[in-house]
């Protein structure tokens, strides 16, 4: 059983494509073997900053013996068409059996297709895999047609066994597949051969490359914890930026370094900023300060001098960007101080929102006219409210936001802070970004819940009002996510808030339904995570009330309940009949079967007693609704279970005594309507 | 063999020219315009278009009035030197051709980290875009490393190499120095020594307060439309010159207007006199005017055509 080994060497791949790439790579090359008839036992691909590599254990020598039986023409078929027959498979009159069939006698050819070998195959898909390698951005390089990443420099395709290693027969663009690669580029850069992969990663090894980037990372993180353990540091965590490192190096040697003590008072969001973003280094806080006070960069290689001159050169760049970001923090502060926030504020006069809804000023003004009428609806101080809404977009302006916007928020909390605003109001100018996706905190602060609300209202209401609305996978506003935090901060936090009342408070001209709709979309996907069906959201989204989403999520949980139960389930098969009756019976008779229904036409003790249970039970699901409790308003519905039922088993409905028929469609009627009053039954499925 | 260390700016560029030149690259010089990059010498712009192969090397003079810091900055200024190569097509061994000109300027490779990180190159204003990396010494980036796949909006076939070297950035590192304007500009072992501020901490502050505070934005705006009409007209006439008979078209005359126009730009820019929505219609405009000369240029016989 050979094992496939693949490494295609390249100049230097991005970071954040790599283990991507290695996944396409395994995928697209077994999905090729597999389709051309081969078996294999297991796959793995690996990545580095200059290579892909896949190995695929467990091949067969060569793909099976296929055969293929076709039916033909009929022995006495005019001789054109068996000649046709016989020039499509490929075979000879006498090699055609001859069976009989109803219609009479028929030609029938076995087709075999002789197995390939293996080698044949994997050159076959390779060159495939390559030519339309799904890479996020590919580029031509010297004179050739060949796209890829970065300069393709060699290919190593071999298979192996027990007797050896035999090459893969292939040739892309004048790259002649091989069984060598290279080592690391400045530790050991010489060509070597390899007999398999054990071989292979053992020779890399010896090479200065680590193949696995789990591995490299994890010799990171261990290296980095173990330096700053020594230290009586922490490492700060940041999984992305370990995984962006172990796609940098293929040698990862760490290094610690000092933060000059001139930068330590700088908030310690900033270091870590700076570090990572320009310098892609790791924060290391002295757990008794809380503060960060070193940082550890990661050299791809090993020197004499035991890396001081790469550290000396690093710490003299992060000097020179710290240097930066602390003569940014002071200016700011000092604005802040001086001036507070407004003088910023006043300035997002001169940034375009967007060229047809305004400047970030215009949409402030708009935001906190929003979050002041808003505010009532969160239990907030308008006035608050208002004045946080003012100010929390004026980080924008601030130097240090302009440097990392990653910052924008945060740093408006110190600047609001510095300039003697109210806690609620500095809290709000860094939370009411939030929640930024489905995992993100949902701010509970009250000011800081208005201005959330505002800020994304706003937002959808606007881009709404001039027609940008996200089409497929196309949000570049992220609007989409901005729908998603309202819908938790009004749930979470337990708002009760209709919708069309904000869309209206905002000011902007919109079609509120389009944009109601836009929420439920959001809000049914919101509930799908969270286990909820989508057809009992939409029995809720249907009915008066839809835009109050704790209404309709309220409601959607009970009826959820309510169907799981046994009474539900019938219920809804009882609801349905009668709906389908009454249905059925206007439209054949044109008119709408909707009151009228009386006692006295009753002619059974069933039907009676439906009167007896729906008048009973109507109000009482009618006072329940009245105080949103749903679950009483279910264990109403519930209690019309036995007596639907049994009205169903007993009762004719379509009798020829019209006065009877027609009183029985009206009571069918109370039940629809009943019914209704809590969820729109007819979207259940099932 | 350890290379042994220069001893200042003039030093790092002359190494540069040497090594370059040793391996083949024709030694141009500066372009005689205002340029924002050594990008715009039509030596890279317009010669990366077309089939025909090209090797050059060139310092260039780069402005960038909106980075002027009256010279106060230790890195920052609206005037500093590109080194600037293309090599069409771009040769197999282009990293290492890189990698060897670290050495030759006195970066010891066993004892620095150098690192390609991803860092794809785009200029709106030429309509060019290539893939390719920001070289990092120790941390620093001191080059950009770019396959040229489109310049003026045409697919480049082949693909040139292009390397760019912000000079005093990297001299500042080689040499050790933290402020720019405290770097030897030639060898401090000179009778007259001089350093980089007493070439060009004047001309800074000179520059600094024209381009911020006292350009005419009016007659720069003028300026703007006239090169932008001059870069037309040129491209209208008929390729046959009448005069001489021969087929002429006028490609580098018409590139002239265009790299006036992008300069005047950059200029009304630190003016500040451009708001954003503005901005990104000059951009195309300066797009427009590089696209048709690039149209033209492949129409010439150093664009690759033949009759």
């Amino acid at each position: 059983m050979p094992d496939l080994l693949i490494e295609l060497f390249s100049e230097e791949i991005p970071a954040r494509m790599q283990t991507r790439a290695a996944e396409d790579l395994k995928t697209r090359v077994t999905n090729g073997l597999v389709e051309a008839g081969l078996t294999y036992s297991g796959a793995a691909g690996f990545s580095t900053p200059r290579r892909l590599t896949l190995t695929v254990h467990g091949l067969p020598e060569e793909s099976p013996l296929v055969r293929e039986e076709r039916k033909g023409p009929r022995v006495d078929a005019p001789e054109k068409a068996i000649e046709g027959f016989l020039r499509g498979t490929g075979l000879s009159r006498d090699q055609l059996a001859i069976r009989d069939e109803k219609k009479g006698q028929v030609y029938f050819a076995t087709i075999e297709t002789p197995g390939r070998p293996t080698a044949q195959i994997v050159g076959a898909v390779l060159e495939n895999v390559i030519r339309n390698f799904p890479w996020p951005k590919s580029m031509r390089w010297g004179s050739g047609s060949l796209r890829w990443v970065r300069p393709l420099h060699s290919i190593l395709c071999f298979l192996s066994d027990e007797s050896g290693a035999k090459i893969v027969d292939l040739d892309i663009d004048g790259i002649r597949a091989g069984d060598s690669t290279c080592g690391h580029r400045f530790l050991n850069p010489k060509r070597f051969s390899v007999s398999n992969f054990e071989d292979y990663a053992a020779k890399l090894k010896q090479s200065f490359v680590i193949l696995d980037a789990a591995e490299r990372a994890e010799v990171i993180w261990q290296e980095a914890s173990n330096q700053a353990f020594a230290l009586g540091l922490e490492l700060v965590e940041d999984r992305g930026l370990l995984a962006e490192v172990a796609g940098l190096v293929e040698w990862p040697v760490v290094l610690l370094g000092r933060i000059e003590e001139q930068f330590l008072d700088l908030p310690p969001e900033v270091l870590q900023a700076s570090m990572k973003e320009h310098q892609k280094f790791f924060s290391l806080r002295n757990p008794k300060t809380g503060r960060i006070e070193y940082f550890a960069t990661v050299a791809n290689r090993e020197t004499a001098d035991q890396g001081a001159t790469i550290l000396s050169g690093n710490q003299k760049v992060l000097a020179a960007r710290l240097a930066d970001a602390k003569f940014f923090w002071e200016n700011d502060l000092r604005i802040a101080k001086s001036h507070g926030l407004t003088l910023w504020a006043d300035s997002l006069e001169n940034v375009t929102f967007h060229n047809k809804l305004g400047s970030q000023k215009q949409r402030v003004d708009r935001m906190a006219g929003l979050a002041q009428s808003l505010a009532p609806y969160v239990g907030a101080d308008t006035d608050l409210a208002a004045q946080a809404a003012q100010v929390v977009k004026a980080d924008l302006a601030s130097e240090m936001v302009c440097e990392f916007p990653e910052l924008q928020g945060l740093m408006g909390r110190y600047y609001a802070s510095a300039a003697g605003l109210p806690d609620a109001v500095a809290q709000a100018v860094q939370s009411h970004y939030s929640p930024l996706g489905p995992s993100d905190t949902v701010p509970s602060e009250s000011v800081s819940v208005s201005v959330a609300l505002a800020d994304k209202i706003d937002m959808l209401a606007g881009f709404w009002s001039i027609d940008e609305k996200p089409t497929g996978s196309k949000d570049p506003f992220a609007l989409r996510r901005a729908a998603l935090g309202v819908i938790r901060l009004l749930l979470e936090n337990k708002i009760t808030m209709p919708l069309t009342e904000a869309f209206a408070l905002s000011g902007s001209k919109i079609d509120t339904s389009d944009l109601l709709g836009f929420f439920h979309d959001r809000l049914k996907v919101f509930l799908r995570d969270q286990g909820l069906r989508h057809d009992v959201i939409d029995a809720c989204v249907s009915l008066k009330g839809n835009d109050d989403l704790l209404l309709v999520v309220n409601r959607a949980k009970a009826l959820s309940e309510f169907l799981a139960s046994e009474d539900g389930g019938n219920l809804v098969q009882g609801f349905k009949r009668a709906n389908n009756i009454l249905a059925q019976a206007e439209e054949k008779d044109g008119v709408e079967y909707s009151y009228g229904a009386d006692v006295k036409f009753s002619q059974s003790d069933e039907e009676r007693e439906l009167f007896a249970a729906l008048e009973v039970q109507s109000k009482v699901i009618k006072s329940a609704l009245k105080l949103e409790d749903f679950s009483k308003a279910m264990s109403g519905m519930a209690a019309l279970r036995a007596p639907v039922d049994a009205f169903f088993e007993a009762v004719q409905v379509n009798t020829d005594n019209e006065v009877v028929r027609r009183n029985r469609l009206n009571l069918l009627n109370l039940i629809r309507a009943t019914c209704r009053a809590v969820a729109d039954l007819t979207k259940i499925e099932g | 063999m350890t290379p042994t260390k220069p001893t200042s700016f003039q030093d790092i560029i002359l190494r540069l020219q040497a090594y370059w030149s040793a391996k083949g690259c024709a030694i141009m010089q500066p372009y005689d315009m205002e340029v924002g990059a050594g990008t715009f010498h039509p030596a890279t712009t317009l010669r990366s278009l077309g089939s025909r192969p090209w090797a050059t090397a060139y310092v260039q003079p780069s402005r960038r009035p909106t980075d002027g810091r009256y010279g106060e900055n230790p890195n920052r200024m609206q005037h500093y030197y590109q080194y600037q190569v293309l090599i069409k097509p771009s040769p197999p061994d282009l990293q290492e051709l890189y990698l060897g000109s670290l050495e030759a300027i006195g970066i010891d490779m066993a004892l620095h980290d150098i690192r390609f990180v991803e860092d794809d190159w785009e200029s709106p204003t030429l309509g060019a875009w290539g893939l390719g990396w920001e070289v990092w010494c120790d941390g620093m980036e001191v080059s950009q490393f770019t396959y040229f796949q489109q310049v003026g909006g045409h697919d480049c076939h082949p693909v040139s190499g292009e390397l760019t070297y912000g000079l005093e950035r990297l001299a500042m590192y080689v040499l050790g120095i933290d402020h720019v304007m405290d770097m030897p500009f030639n060898d401090p072992q000179n009778p007259i020594a001089l350093t980089y501020a007493d070439v060009f901490k004047q001309t800074e502050e000179e520059y600094a307060r024209w381009n911020f505070d006292v350009a005419d934005t009016e007659v720069l705006l003028r300026h703007f439309e006239d090169a932008e009409a001059a870069c037309a007209t040129i491209l209208a006439q008929e390729p046959i010159d009448p005069k001489t008979g021969k087929r002429i078209i006028m490609a580098h005359p018409a590139y002239d207007q265009c790299i006036k126009a992008s300069h005047l730009f950059n200029l009304l820019d630190a003016r500040g006199v451009i708001s954003v929505t503005e901005r990104q219609a000059y951009i195309g405009r300066v797009r427009a005017l590089a696209k048709q000369c690039a149209d033209a240029f492949v129409m010439t016989e150093a664009g690759g055509y033949s009759a």
